[in-house]
């Protein structure tokens, strides 16, 4: 369905990936459009792989992204993006958060965390944004706004008006953290 | 227009609500538990979490024979723990309506199998709706309980984890009106359920069915969407946005209450085509149906019996070529779920583990015991089964292997069903030992509150059950509190209790790290003194998240953003290398 945009968001457990794709999914409400999203609770939550799916268009019919189908790969952890990678379209764009964690099996010592993964997708994938997305959380003031950052970067790749994006952040988070997440938006839009 | 973004489950609690339910009650599981949860935003609803699902159906039932409406929801496997009130309510029928919400989840995601509830429709002789987006869930949970007092039937809403757990658009509408005032009424031919009153129910039942299915031909959540007119199509639920986006060209009747089956509206439909297809997830339900018929159709001939459906899987499935999927990096690291950090499950389980217990594992976080490291469980099969499990197993060896038997619960899966096993241990007089893993929450579904949390669903503060007294009541002699903070008495009294040849209880007590009211003032992080550190990796043994191996200089680190200073992995450290940040 070309007339449907597909996004696919993916990182660990605990990094606000919902928060990011709930922000998200209301923009597109907002501009009008028919909306689905996608996600898996319970089991993952608990450190694991996290992805989740936002689809938007005048008609939406599954859920899920259609395999191979993603146009942008909206990421929150460098080895995530590298699993999901094979789901992106020919051309597709990815946006990555320069952040590592260990999964278990490299934290025990049995396994190497991948080398050299921003720079493979980067080949693979020309148009791969890079984002500094913890060091800009810490300056906005608190590490968790992490997926606030990512959120302004992701809104230079799509086309909706500033207003929407301060909209939804307005109705999605509490008062009192608000200003400290506009600030984050803000240094993820400065990202370009 | 009043539009609004809703997951499946917040629009079956809105369903419920515009509806005008009275009474919700329920036991938590994935991918269930968020429907009663915002049941709550609705304060003309009485919403309760009961201690299992049996339970919970059982006041869904009392408040339908109190003249009220009433929804009940659980996962999947909870049908089966609801099953025997549930077959005879489709026999008395209800007065105010009853709609009993089944999740079901294919591809388990967070289960331990992939049962396809559709089937207890027809087993139950019950109608069962399954909707396929959020505006759906919504209506079908309205249209439910209007069909429920029109038939005089329990109603089925099966949703899946795909619906539950994915937001759409949906239009809200308001609460009726019309709600009966509850009141006594006395009718035992229909709500007595002995021989002599069921045998005439059962008729009843059946010609219900009948009623059902003629009626079902000609209402409009069964419908037939026109597309090309070469193929034909038969689906429901999900699977029916996954044929849309695969097939758009095909014809499509889009089944919503798929039990009973509208079998005239498909014996119409089918004689248009000669091309003809089922689609659907895990058992060949409509499929078989629709053969039983006597019309030629294809279906899992085409499709997987095992797992969730996708857009891909369909097409495969459909027209032979793979699908690219993130399976094909399966060189890669996998990041499996984990205890979090600072969980007073952990030591417990790395202590059963170098005390070479068989241990009889039971549904929650502490399943995750299983994983490595800790790696000490060795059998899991359904909520309550450890203890009974342990009993069992326990008959059938000897004496020293015996005492090997350790059956591991958390405090939510004991009083939902494990306390019954308890029960039969002591009065069979068998011999295991049985540690609850008191986390005073139900943890794994995300916190939820039970009876050993002394506080309801409604945030308000109540009775909180004694567990020792509990253990004390039932015979069990030897029952030990203790603090699993604290490993070198965590494992003095695991090898003391599995030596005993008689049932004992372990009972731990730190509450779930995660449950604001209970935390702990939070403690300092700690760090490795990387001089005193002699990379002997026995801290590594906890799987504790917060601490890394560093190849390079072979050393342990700690993370300070995710360390909760539990204080665990420092009684593992015999070099004194783990320091609280800052001293």
């Amino acid at each position: 369905m070309a007339d449907v945009t597909n996004i696919l968001l993916a990182g660990v457990g605990g990094q606000g990936i919902l928060l990011a794709s709930e922000v998200l999914s209301e923009v597109t409400l907002l501009a009008g459009f028919d909306v689905k999203k996608n996600e898996i609770h319970g089991m993952s939550q608990r450190g694991g792989s996290v992805v989740s799916h936002v689809r938007y268009g005048d008609k939406v019919y599954s859920s899920i992204i259609p395999e191979g189908e993603v146009d942008i790969l909206f990421s929150f952890e460098m080895l995530e993006t590298r699993r999901y990678l094979p789901l992106l379209r020919a051309g597709g764009k990815v946006i990555i958060n320069n952040w590592k964690i260990a999964p278990p099996s490299v934290a025990l010592g049995k396994q190497a965390y991948p080398e050299n993964l921003a720079e493979d997708i980067q080949a693979q994938f020309p148009d791969t944004r890079v984002v500094d997305g913890l060091d800009l959380a810490l300056e906005a003031g608190n590490s968790k706004t992490v997926n606030v950052v990512l959120l302004g970067a992701l809104s230079n790749v799509l086309d909706f008006d500033r207003e929407l994006w301060l909209a939804a952040l307005k109705k999605m988070i509490p008062e009192r953290l608000l200003d400290i997440n506009l600030k984050a938006f803000e240094l993820g839009c400065q990202v370009k | 227009m009043n539009k609004v973004l809703l997951s499946g489950n917040e629009a079956i609690a809105r369903g419920a609500y515009e509806a005008g339910v009275l009474v919700a009650s329920a036991y938590p599981g994935t991918p269930s538990t968020e429907i009663l949860e915002n049941v709550t935003r609705y304060k003309e609803i009485d919403a309760s979490w009961a201690p299992n699902e049996k339970v919970a159906l059982e006041v869904g039932i009392g408040a339908s024979f109190g003249g009220a409406r009433a929804l009940v929801t659980m996962k999947h496997v909870g049908v089966n723990v609801a099953a025997d009130p549930l077959f005879t309510l489709s026999y008395t029928g209800v007065r105010g309506g009853l709609v009993l919400v089944t999740a079901d989840d294919p591809e388990l995601h967070s289960s331990q199998n992939e049962q396809d509830n559709r089937n207890y429709a027809k087993f139950v002789k019950m109608p069962m709706f399954e909707p396929a987006d959020s505006q759906e869930a919504l209506d079908f949970t309205r249209l439910g309980f209007e069909l429920s007092e029109q038939f005089d039937t329990p109603v089925f809403l099966r949703s899946t984890t795909r619906i539950s757990h994915s937001k759409s658009v949906v239009e809200l509408g308001e609460r009726t009106n019309d709600i009966q005032e509850p009141k006594l009424e006395r009718n035992a031919a229909k709500l007595v359920m002995l021989p002599g009153n069921a045998r005439r129910r059962h008729y009843d039942v059946e010609r219900r069915i009948a009623d059902l299915e003629e009626w079902s031909c000609t209402q409009s959540f069964n419908r037939i969407e026109k597309g090309a007119g070469k193929i034909g199509v038969i689906t429901s639920g999900v699977s029916y946005q996954y044929v849309k986006e695969v097939l758009p060209e095909a014809d499509v009747l889009k089944i919503g209450l798929v039990y009973p089956l509208p079998k005239n509206l498909i014996r119409e439909f089918a004689a248009a085509y000669d091309e003809l297809y089922v689609v659907e997830e895990l058992d060949p339900f409509i499929e078989e149906q629709v053969k039983a018929m006597g019309i030629g159709i294809s279906g899992k001939d085409k499709l997987s019996l095992c797992g969730e459906l996708t857009p891909g899987r369909l097409k495969q499935g459909m027209f032979g070529d793979a699908s690219p999927s993130e399976e094909t990096s399966a060189d890669l690291p996998q990041r499996p779920p984990n205890m979090c950090p600072g969980c007073p499950h952990r030591g417990v389980f790395m202590e059963l583990n170098r005390a070479k217990a068989y241990v009889t594992g039971d549904i929650g976080c502490y399943t995750l015991g299983f994983m490595p490291p800790l790696s000490a469980m060795d059998t899991c099969v359904c909520m309550g089964a450890s203890i009974g499990n342990a009993t069992g197993i326990s008959k059938v060896l000897s004496a020293e292997e015996q005492r090997k038997v350790v059956a591991v619960i958390g405090d939510s899966t004991f009083l939902h069903t494990g306390i019954n096993g308890l029960m039969d241990m002591v009065y069979n007089q068998s011999a295991s030992t049985v540690i609850i893993l008191d986390n005073r929450i139900t943890a794994m579904t995300g916190r939820q509150e039970n009876p050993t949390s002394g506080f309801t669903l409604g945030d308000e503060q109540t009775f909180r059950v004694d567990m020792e007294q509990l253990c004390r009541a039932v015979g069990v002699k030897h029952v030990v509190s203790i603090d699993p903070y604290n490993i070198a008495l965590t494992r003095k009294t695991i090898r003391e209790e599995m030596a005993r040849p008689e049932v004992s209880v372990i009972i731990t007590t730190r509450p779930c790290m995660l449950v604001p009211r209970d935390n702990l003032e939070r403690r300092t992080p700690l760090y490795v003194d990387h001089d005193k550190c002699t990379g002997c990796q026995a801290c590594l043994r906890l799987g504790c998240p917060a601490i890394t191996w560093d190849a390079a200089n072979k050393k342990s680190n700690i993370d300070k953003i995710i360390c909760t200073g539990c204080q665990v992995c420092q009684q593992t450290c015999g070099f004194d290398a783990f320091q609280k940040c800052g001293e």
